[in-house]
């Protein structure tokens, strides 16, 4: 399994480790080109501003939307969340557009407000240990999203079909499982895609 | 849930690499770093260039202008506070800034110690010059590291000095046995645990921003090629002839800093950068990277 990473700008180097600890090969993409020797692409976290300006800039929300079109897996995590969201709160207009659900920017406030607990998500065992930074939340999902988990009743990761999204940041920690997790769903669509 | 642990301020910095944080010391700048894409600002009431120009002592801004920049923008905040001056760095937490510089920019206000930083819940970035400094400001607590090239010069050189030296040091600690890595411990003035980690990873533990001297898009480009995480402008951009066009150029050349055709192309008319310093024209006492060792 290749998965991508788009390095634009972001926590890239961490999600490329812990793809490398699930079995797959990680892979830092820049350009719009590289997007066909993938299996799956993950959305880091880092500024979803900068990160927005940049793939329209590349020519990524086109791009992407295709590669989401083939059924190929993409996963947002922190700003890639962001990234991935039909609907922004404040009226900010959406970058992907991808999964149907609506997302509340720095939710938790600011930076002294970020921490770490631990965190039960659907299809994972035991506890995750999850970092939220500056996080974002999902207030409300479409009826065809899957809620994999809450914090405190409010939604922090979600799967819609090929999609997945996380407020937290997985490639904080070692623990590699939601990026095993994810490389199974890219595993599955290569199935689904030879079938 | 723990809030203010280590991973949680280190994953902070983690989450500007690849970026650029720009100096602003208004709304209406911080709006046009926003719009150009940097990754956070940070919030000053004199840009590096004017105070070295102004002279006299300088000190944490205004809170008026750190409130007026949050309430811009939705990316991150920075604020510096003067080293060693704890209530400067207990102030700028109050107010919810999102990254305090301890920063030698700043007028010192103690001249033998750093503020213990590891019992804010704030996350810090300080500066260093070679490795010892790094691990040093890593012990007190910081989460972030940066180059300490000489503020409000426009001149590359000394970031570059200081990067490609942290490099080194870092790949000769990391082909040290055992004896010899309690020997560099003493030598360098930091600890052993910490030298240990950087000699088994062969990397620093935390991420290490180029700042000081980055004048030019080529300039960001030369700092990510040398292997800083990010790039922290302070004069360059508003000091420049066409700010909104030389902040974005700054952006595309730090995320694609090996793509010199594009750089050549985000470099074009971009109008006169800063006039810059040279390095031998300032005496000892005017050089602000010797601050705080």
């Amino acid at each position: 399994m290749n998965i991508g990473v788009l390095a634009l700008q972001g926590a890239v180097a961490e999600h490329i480790q812990s793809i490398e600890r699930a079995g797959a090969k990680g892979v830092s993409v820049k350009k719009v080109q590289q997007l066909d020797e993938l299996d799956g692409l993950i959305i880091p976290g880092g500024e979803s501003t900068t990160i927005g300006k940049l793939m329209r800039k590349y020519g990524f929300i086109e791009a992407l939307r295709a590669f989401s079109g083939k059924g190929k897996p993409i996963f947002g995590t922190c700003a890639g969340l962001i990234v991935l969201a039909d609907r922004l709160e404040g009226g900010e207009e959406p970058h992907l557009g991808l999964m149907n659900m609506t997302v509340a920017r720095n939710a938790f406030g600011r930076q002294r407000e970020s921490f770490e607990t631990d965190l039960d998500v659907k299809g994972i065992d035991t506890p995750l240990r999850a970092v939220f930074i500056r996080a974002p939340l999902i207030k409300e999902v479409g009826s065809n999203v899957d809620v994999l988990s809450t914090y405190k009743g409010e939604i922090v990761a979600a799967r819609q079909g090929h999609l997945l999204a996380s407020s937290f940041h997985p490639e904080l920690t070692d623990d590699y499982r939601l990026h095993a997790y994810f490389v199974s769903m890219a595993e599955e669509a290569v199935k689904q895609t030879k079938a | 849930m723990e809030t203010g642990t280590s991973r949680v301020k280190r994953g902070m910095a983690e989450m500007q690499k690849g970026g650029v944080i720009m100096d602003v010391m208004n709304a209406e700048q911080a709006k046009i770093a926003e719009a150009a894409g940097a990754t956070a600002v940070m919030a000053l009431e004199r840009v590096p260039s004017d105070i070295r120009a102004a002279g006299g002592v300088a000190r944490m801004a205004d809170p008026t202008i750190v409130e007026e920049v949050m309430k811009a923008v939705s990316i991150p905040v920075m604020a510096k506070a003067r080293i060693g001056h704890y209530v400067e760095a207990k102030v700028l937490e109050a107010l919810g800034v999102d990254y305090i510089d301890e920063s030698e920019v700043l007028t010192p206000a103690d001249e033998v110690f750093h503020i213990n930083k590891s019992e804010f819940t704030v996350p810090f970035v300080c500066g260093a010059k070679d490795l010892g400094e790094a691990l040093r400001r890593v012990q007190e607590g910081a989460s972030m590291l940066r180059t300490k090239g000489e503020p409000g010069t426009g001149n590359i050189v000394e970031a570059v000095r200081h990067m490609r030296l942290i490099m080194s040091q870092i790949r000769k600690v990391q082909n040290m046995s055992k004896d010899e890595l309690y020997h560099e411990a003493k030598t360098l003035g930091v600890s052993y645990d910490l030298l240990l980690g950087v000699h088994e990873t062969g990397r620093l533990p935390v991420v290490n921003f180029a700042a000081g001297g980055v004048a030019t898009p080529a300039d960001a480009a030369l700092m990510m090629h040398l292997g800083a995480d990010g790039v922290f402008v302070g004069s360059g951009i508003f000091k420049s002839d066409n700010p909104e066009k030389f902040a974005r150029a700054i952006v595309e050349a730090t995320t694609h800093y090996d793509d010199y055709e594009l750089i050549a192309r985000v470099s074009k008319n971009l109008g006169t950068p800063m006039k810059g310093i040279e390095i031998s024209k300032l005496s000892q006492f005017e050089r602000m990277q010797e601050r705080g060792i």
